[in-house]
């Protein structure tokens, strides 16, 4: 059951676009057409519990029994850049389609401070190994969902008149605005 | 060789013209979330500047030793460092503001101002250029934060840099402390940006405009005198 809750307390009530502020980039950047913000938050859900794993064994088996808790900032980001770089590599090699279909989003996702974020924060709160695994799929889901739903509004919005001064990223973030509302109401769900 | 701008602009340029929030749009989200008050976004911007700083100054040093493929990662080093130095300082000195913080001063290292700098900037200029435009740029961020976090703590709490500003009976806006309130002040502080802009775009072409049909009432005026 604390899975489960740890699932949905990232993925809706602690979402980390719209209630952390993590990966505003990509979601400002990549949430023009549905279809690209689909992909971008497959890519982004599927590094996230590899960095959740491979970040938390890095920590407790490497970082803490040689206390170098210290070196946990360029540790993680190293790792989180050869991870991305390696999957990258093996996405390639496997699978074709899966390649032309995340492969020009994966180089984006080492700087996403929610990978980075999502390392620290589990970390933070002392995460057991199966906890850390959840986590990084609520976060995944969460930014997937956050994503698909502000790509869904844009391309309604392509439609719109919108004032001359507030087109492109102004009525993105405010439309992120009424969404974080929205997402509000999930607040003591858990 | 290009034409090399003078110093003064090196540093100016970071206030407004490619001001780092409103007009690369970049470093978005410790923006966003930490400007719940002026204090705050003070504190972010100050310890953001100071690993610019560094960053660009050392990676402008290195930069005809790095070899072009891996000048990336050796970048993200060099921040990480950097960054490692900010977080240690302040969880030792300042323990209330870093826990106020929370994950974003180790953040930092995956701020885009901070890489887009580098490969844009420090990586193809002199030490002290590199300098200036990484203090520019921190400036910028700076009063991005500040006019934010100003705007938010005033509406959100009614203090600015918790001195009380308004008065007792007025009823704290809690929206604007709220995730949803960061989303809205920026967008339309955003919105605000791109019409000054857009106006003083025109104001200029209409005075160019004005100043061309002088010149030809002039020119008129002497043939016609000939």
């Amino acid at each position: 059951m604390q899975y489960v809750i740890i699932f949905i307390s990232a993925a809706i009530v602690n979402n980390f676009v719209l209630s952390y502020f993590l990966g505003i980039c990509p979601f400002i950047g990549v949430s023009n057409k549905l279809s690209s913000a689909l992909s971008m938050g497959m890519a982004t859900t599927f590094v996230m519990v590899i960095t959740a794993i491979v970040s938390w064994l890095l920590f407790n088996l490497l970082l803490v029994p040689y206390k170098l808790e210290f070196l946990e900032i360029p540790s993680f980001i190293l790792v989180i850049a050869a991870l991305v770089q390696f999957v990258e590599m093996f996405i390639k090699k496997v699978s074709q389609p899966i390649y032309r279909a995340l492969g020009i989003f994966l180089p984006l996702i080492t700087t996403n401070c929610a990978i980075l974020g999502l390392a620290l924060l589990l970390v933070m709160r002392d995460y057991n190994f199966l906890e850390s695994i959840f986590f990084g799929a609520g976060a995944g889901a969460g930014f997937t969902l956050a994503l698909a739903i502000m790509a869904g509004i844009r391309e309604e919005l392509e439609l719109a008149d919108v004032p001359a001064p507030f087109k492109g990223a102004p009525i993105t973030l405010i439309v992120a605005g009424l969404l974080a509302l929205a997402f509000m109401g999930f607040a003591g769900m858990i | 060789m290009k034409k090399q701008v003078s110093y003064s602009r090196e540093y100016l340029k970071g206030l407004w013209e490619i001001n780092p929030t409103f007009k690369q749009i970049l470093g978005m989200c410790p923006t966003l979330a930490v400007t719940v008050s002026a204090i705050n976004g003070i504190a972010m911007a100050l310890a953001t500047t100071f690993v610019l700083i560094f960053s660009s100054i050392i990676i402008s040093m290195v930069r005809k030793l790095i070899p072009n493929q891996v000048r990336i990662a050796a970048y993200i080093v060099i921040v990480a460092t950097f960054v490692t130095i900010v977080d240690l300082v302040m969880k030792a000195a300042f323990p209330v503001l870093s826990k106020a913080l929370g994950p974003f001063i180790p953040l930092i290292v995956v701020n885009c101002i901070i890489l887009g700098r580098a490969e844009a900037f420090a990586s193809k200029n002199t030490i002290f250029r590199s300098f200036l435009d990484a203090l520019g740029n921190g400036t910028g961020f700076l009063i991005s934060l500040l006019v934010l976090g100003s705007i938010r703590e005033l509406l959100g709490s009614g203090t600015v840099l918790g001195y009380a500003v308004l008065p007792e009976s007025y009823d704290p806006m809690i929206i604007m402390i709220l995730p949803a309130g960061a989303f809205l002040t920026l967008g339309l502080l955003m919105g605000l940006a791109n019409f000054y802009t857009a106006r003083k775009e025109r104001i200029s072409i209409e005075a160019l405009r004005q100043k061309y049909m002088i010149e030809t009432e002039d020119k008129q005026l002497i043939e016609a005198g000939a």
